[in-house]
């Protein structure tokens, strides 16, 4: 604990910065996290309304130079993945949640905490020198070489980012899973965990495995461009496949650091809006979330399937990949069978989380066509992938972030927020995300259409489509501001929140005020026998 | 099951052993266009399928089981061993049946795409920032044009003068990558005369969206002429 530990600081205290900054309090540096992740979310953001208003025409619409497209395409790819969606999952929730569900007055290593946010924030301040140096990265968030090695864009920014926000992940991994292993309080057992509490282990095991690996393939890269070593040269007895198969062996598993997570949020909302047990909780846990870390690192190949791989390693992969359907299926299954015999409510979080149901539907079932090598030759590098990926990653995870952050609203800021505005801000999102991805993948896949496109002369038949695309992505937009408005109406008009708006029965909301004083608990929690935290109906 | 369910079934059976037989070898090259669609189309009857019923179940719950009075909570049970055993296994064991059911059909198709028909005629094909090479086995080369005869399998061998491009024809569902220090391949067949866009699918840098170029098909005799008119004259100039 730290020195400070006493002083009841609330986030209602008077504000100073220097607290801020210098806190090791874990809800504070979970406030930091979810600052800095919606930074990158709005400014990676602007960069997509760029880009869709620029392919809403054939020929140049907001800029002549393709340069600019893809420095825009590339920040927005780094920055929505590495800048909002880990740190907001991994950093924010994780940081709010974990030592509040497990009793703990905060995690085992405060200063590493802190220590890791300071890191994180360096990576988004050093992302963002992309848009003041003369000469951006515009590599794509993949940096495949020789490219990224021969291009005249600053490739060790890209190398360095991944670097600082990777150390913090690094951080992050050793103080939670030290935090969830030895901090629990006295009766809160394995069985008797939060599901978003497995989430997060199985998310930071998978970080202190994988990170390493893309740590070594950006260093690789840099010392390619700027020392003249030769791993990746195919003339001088490198190989560029050497990098691409070193990326996605971490970037594959990245996608499930982001994906548990958040399935994690939408069990935690649908249990308490559901006011039900979660159903087959083991095999949820470990069957799905388990199965999904053990299956995680042995699927990457599907990325590379037209790289020109063995034959053999296609088949495997195939196979593999598709076998990843049986923990995913596990963990659809166990969300769906938490609403049968449920008293479901429909607040803003549950409303999200039925976005999330259908969201992660449509991307989770056009994943499977991808996982086919021979279905992949024509899918490969088209719009398709780009809508998918949207689909299952980029909007159904922003529906557990965005549910998840009007969850935890009422306790993190003491404040309710206005139903009317959350519900009409989720109702422009949901329409605006279907017609801009669906129809982006039905380019991709009807005609061929290729991502990373600054122009499509070659496509006119098109531009109508591409069109529709774009007003679509300005619902999102429009959605977008609805949120934030409803949240900095709630900060100056928000009523006061009671400690337990949704009567859940999970310790955050039963056992501490809105916002908890600091040290959490005002007295060490301990639980009872037949205490559980989805132990509704008794 | 009576007799006449029985009819029903064996009929329907048969008819899809035959169309598997039958789909895509009408003069022994694979139509790789052809048997794309179909295992697309196959794809997505599949997952629309699984779609609507996961819909449907989670729809009903989530109307059926509307909070009905302030205080109310759920009731589910905790499920006994045995039904937690089987809400494992059985899943288990139908998305892995899918699942293998899906990887066979793919490898099917895979192999088509991967094995060159004997005849085929080849051309080389160089990448480059940011345009598409093609040398003929007659020594004619052009730029971003590919002239080819119709019906006759074409095998590209691929690569690249500097970064990775890859080689893709929407129309015809085909595209590999194209690696510098490496020599890879795909192969087409064309069915009809007609012009078909070729373009670029892997990052290039600036001029990638402007990486593209056409396919044109001929008609035999049209495609040897044109081939006379334009190959290099040895040593006459
Ligand atoms: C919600 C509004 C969003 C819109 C309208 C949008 C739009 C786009 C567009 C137009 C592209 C470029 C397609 C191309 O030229 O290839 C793109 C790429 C991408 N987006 Fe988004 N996006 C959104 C949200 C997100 C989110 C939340 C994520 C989070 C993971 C994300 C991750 C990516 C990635 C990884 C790429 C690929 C970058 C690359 O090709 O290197 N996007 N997006
Ligand atoms: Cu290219
Ligand atoms: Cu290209």
């Amino acid at each position: 604990m730290s020195a400070t530990a006493s002083q009841a600081i609330t986030l209602q205290s008077k504000f100073s910065l220097k607290e801020w900054i210098f806190t090791t309090d874990h809800k504070r540096v979970g406030v930091l996290y979810l600052v800095g992740s919606f930074a990158a979310f709005f400014v990676a953001g602007i960069m997509a309304m760029l880009m869709r208003t620029e392919l809403a025409s054939i020929g140049p619409t907001v800029t002549s130079n393709p340069t600019t497209y893809n420095m825009w395409l590339y920040f927005h790819g780094a920055a929505m993945i590495l800048g909002y969606q880990i740190p907001a999952l991994t950093g924010f929730f994780t940081n709010y949640y974990v030592p509040l569900m497990i009793g703990a007055k905060d995690v085992a290593f405060p200063r590493l905490n802190a220590f890791s946010v300071w890191l994180f924030w360096m990576g988004i301040v050093l992302a963002l020198l992309t848009f003041v140096i003369p000469d951006p990265p515009d590599i794509m968030w993949t940096g495949y070489p020789p490219y990224s090695v021969i291009t005249p864009g600053n490739t060790a920014l890209y190398t360095f980012t991944v670097l600082l926000i990777g150390f913090s992940s690094i951080a992050g991994g050793v103080n939670f899973l030290t935090t969830i292993i030895r901090m629990r309080a006295p009766g809160i057992t394995w069985n008797k965990l939060n599901i978003f509490i497995w989430c997060t282990m199985a998310a930071f095991v998978i970080q202190l495995i994988f990170v390493p690996i893309l740590g070594v393939a950006v260093t690789m890269l840099s010392l390619d461009k700027y020392l003249g070593t030769h791993f990746f040269d195919a003339t001088a007895g490198g190989t560029p496949l050497l990098y691409e198969n070193l990326f996605w062996f971490y970037s594959h598993p990245a996608v499930y650091v982001i994906f548990l997570p958040a399935v994690g949020i939408i069990y935690e909302i649908v249990a308490t809006f559901s006011k039900n047990r979660i159903f087959n909780y083991k095999g949820v846990v470990y069957g799905g979330i388990w199965g999904t870390v053990i299956l995680s690192g042995i699927v990457h190949g599907h990325h590379i399937y037209v790289s020109a791989i063995p034959d053999w390693l296609v088949m495997i992969q195939t196979i593999t990949t598709l076998l990843i359907s049986i923990p995913v299926g596990l963990l659809v299954i166990g969300l769906v069978g938490t609403l049968y015999k449920g008293s479901i409510e429909f607040k803003t979080p549950m409303l999200y989380v039925a976005g999330f149901f259908f969201l992660f539907l449509i991307g989770g079932l056009t994943g499977i066509p991808n996982a086919m090598s021979a279905i992949y030759i024509h899918i490969h590098g088209t719009q398709w992938i780009t809508g998918h990926f949207h689909y299952v990653m980029a909007v159904s995870v922003t529906t557990a972030i965005i549910g998840g952050t009007y969850y935890v609203w009422p306790k993190m800021t003491g404040k309710m927020y206005n139903e009317a505005l959350g519900k009409l801000g989720f109702l422009l999102f949901f329409i605006g995300v279907n017609i801009t991805f669906f129809f982006t993948m039905y380019i991709g896949v009807v005609y061929g259409m290729p991502r990373r496109y600054y122009d499509y002369a070659q496509f006119p038949q098109i531009e109508g489509i591409q069109k529709v695309i774009t007003f679509g992505s300005y619902i999102i937009l429009l959605g977008a501001l609805v949120v934030l408005i409803s949240w900095i109406h709630s900060l100056i008009w928000g009523e006061k929140a009671p400690n337990n708006p949704w009567g859940s029965k999970s310790l955050e909301w039963t056992h501490t005020q809105s916002p908890p004083p600091q040290g959490n608990y005002t007295e060490p929690v301990k639980v009872s026998e037949d205490w559980n935290p989805y132990g509704y109906g008794k | 099951m009576n007799r006449k369910n029985f009819f029903i079934i064996a009929g329907i059976l048969l008819i899809l052993i035959l169309r598997l037989a039958a789909s895509g070898y009408a003069d022994g090259i694979p139509d790789l266009r052809a048997g794309w669609d179909e295992l697309w189309r196959e794809m997505m009857i599949d997952i629309l399928g699984i779609g609507i019923v996961f819909l449907a179940v989670t729809i009903y719950l989530l109307v059926k089981y509307r909070r009905k009075s302030p205080n109310e909570e759920g009731s589910a049970k905790k499920l006994t061993p045995l039904a937690a055993f089987g809400w494992i296994v059985i899943p288990v064991f139908i998305f892995m049946a899918d699942d293998i059911f899906l990887a066979a059909k793919n490898f099917t198709l895979w192999n088509q795409y991967r094995n060159v028909p004997a005849n085929a005629m080849v051309i080389d094909v160089e990448g480059f920032m940011w345009g598409w090479d093609f040398r003929y086995p007659e020594g004619i080369t052009t730029t971003n044009e590919l002239r080819v005869p119709v019906g006759k399998p074409v095998k590209l061998n691929l690569t690249s003068r500097d970064v990775i491009h890859s080689f893709f024809i929407p129309d015809f569902r085909q595209k590999w990558d194209a690696v510098k220090g490496k020599q890879n391949y795909l192969w087409f067949s064309a069915k009809t005369i007609g012009e078909h866009v070729i373009t670029c699918t892997e990052f290039c840098g600036v001029l990638h969206s402007n990486m593209y170029g056409k396919i044109i098909v001929m008609p035999e005799n049209e495609y040897n002429k044109w081939v006379e008119d334009n190959k290099p004259k040895g040593g006459a100039i």
